[in-house]
């Protein structure tokens, strides 16, 4: 009698437990495709940046920023969206400046302070990357609602599935909206320019 | 005679100026355009892209490839679904239907280049060595093109990834 009871106890808190496992991706999921906008995006971290000095949500505090993240062993999709996201940095000639543009990698084992760092020489400087332990990684992934996972290969190695949108979240690192993966550039330029504008004036 | 050799001379011109247009015209496969993307700073991982033309009238797979550039090499398939990027080596190769062909292209297939030497710069070339099933090795030279290209220069124009640009969110849907 009692077992049962924990059969089902058990059971219960499994069913809870999975369906806000699958509830975290299909919110991703739905704003990715409906940009349906979502309150609880975003929150505080504890992470390094690519100079490898201590960063926390107050860094990005008083800009609106654009946060994004990959990995550098991405031989295709990264690249790709830090290349549109430079595009879009400089044709917004001086309005790039009133945001922050943040690469965060899901791959903390391998993307070193120094590795980011070299990697992202290649793109808009104003692009910075942030890295952590894979503890810290997987606490802002969740609450960003980023979906990560290592996938391994054959060979021993892995490979990294992620989310490929860019978030844009105001200077009060509240979420606004979402860049999707090779967004139109008039389109993500419109909403860069948007969320730029919501730097408050001091 | 005449116009046939001054046609001749035409071809042997283009084909000087664009050596990498079409290889391995020998064989059943013609491999079109092979070309890289110039990679970023310490970057470990490139990808190559070209279009697998099967002239024969046999399916044919691209099981494998090698190059000195890099330690290993993989058939892979990209793919954004719901907004999550997922990669995976394609199991059993490639397959390129007979008298068909297949683009390999930044958001789809690609030859991955795993343990990169040295960082992919934009107007080298390298050697790369194509396995098939049927076709057996076909070698060919890849230029490597600037990190913002999305197709080769050389090539037919319009733009290399395969979702439709023009929409907001609704592309994401892509399968």
């Amino acid at each position: 009698m009692r077992t049962r009871q924990w059969i089902w106890v058990a059971l219960a808190g499994f069913l809870a437990f999975s369906t806000a496992a699958l509830g975290t991706v299909y919110v991703v999921s739905s704003q990715a495709v409906h940009g349906v906008t979502a309150t609880q995006i975003g929150g505080p971290f504890t992470l390094v940046d690519d100079t490898g000095a201590p960063v926390t949500e107050k860094t990005l505090a008083g800009k609106p920023y654009a946060i994004y993240f990959g990995y550098t062993f991405c031989p295709d999709v990264c690249p790709t969206t830090l290349l549109d996201l430079s595009r879009w940095i400089k044709k917004l000639g001086p309005d790039a400046d009133r945001l922050n543009y943040v690469f965060v990698t899901v791959d903390p084992e391998r993307d070193t302070v120094q590795s980011l760092h070299t990697y992202l020489s290649s793109f808009d400087k104003r692009i910075r990357g942030y890295t952590g332990t894979p503890a810290e990684i997987a606490q802002i992934a969740r609450d960003y609602r980023v979906y990560y996972k290592k996938v391994p290969t054959d060979d021993g190695g892995y490979t990294m599935d992620h989310s490929a949108v860019i978030y844009l979240m105001g200077p009060d690192g509240k979420f606004a909206t979402l860049i999707a993966y090779q967004e139109d550039d008039a389109s993500a330029i419109a909403k860069l320019k948007n969320l730029g504008a919501l730097t408050p004036t001091s | 005679m005449r116009p046939i050799s001054k046609f001749a001379a035409v071809s042997v011109m283009v084909a000087a100026a664009f050596p990498a247009f079409a290889q391995g015209t020998g064989s059943s496969i013609a491999v079109e355009q092979p070309w890289a993307r110039a990679t970023p700073g310490g970057a470990k991982t490139g990808a190559v892209y070209m279009t697998l033309d099967n002239k024969s009238g046999t399916a044919d797979r691209l099981t494998g490839a090698s190059s000195d550039v890099a330690d290993k090499l993989q058939i892979h398939e990209m793919k954004v679904e719901n907004g999550v990027m997922k990669m995976r080596e394609i199991a059993g190769g490639l397959p390129i239907p007979a008298g068909g062909s297949v683009a390999l292209k930044p958001g789809s297939y690609h030859v991955m280049l795993i343990g990169l030497k040295k960082p992919l710069t934009a107007g080298e070339k390298f050697p790369l060595t194509l396995t098939f099933d049927k076709a057996g090795n076909i070698s060919v030279t890849v230029q490597v093109q600037a990190m913002g290209a999305a197709q080769d220069k050389g090539g037919m124009g319009g733009m290399g990834g395969m979702q439709d640009k023009s929409g907001g969110m609704g592309h994401m849907e892509m399968k």
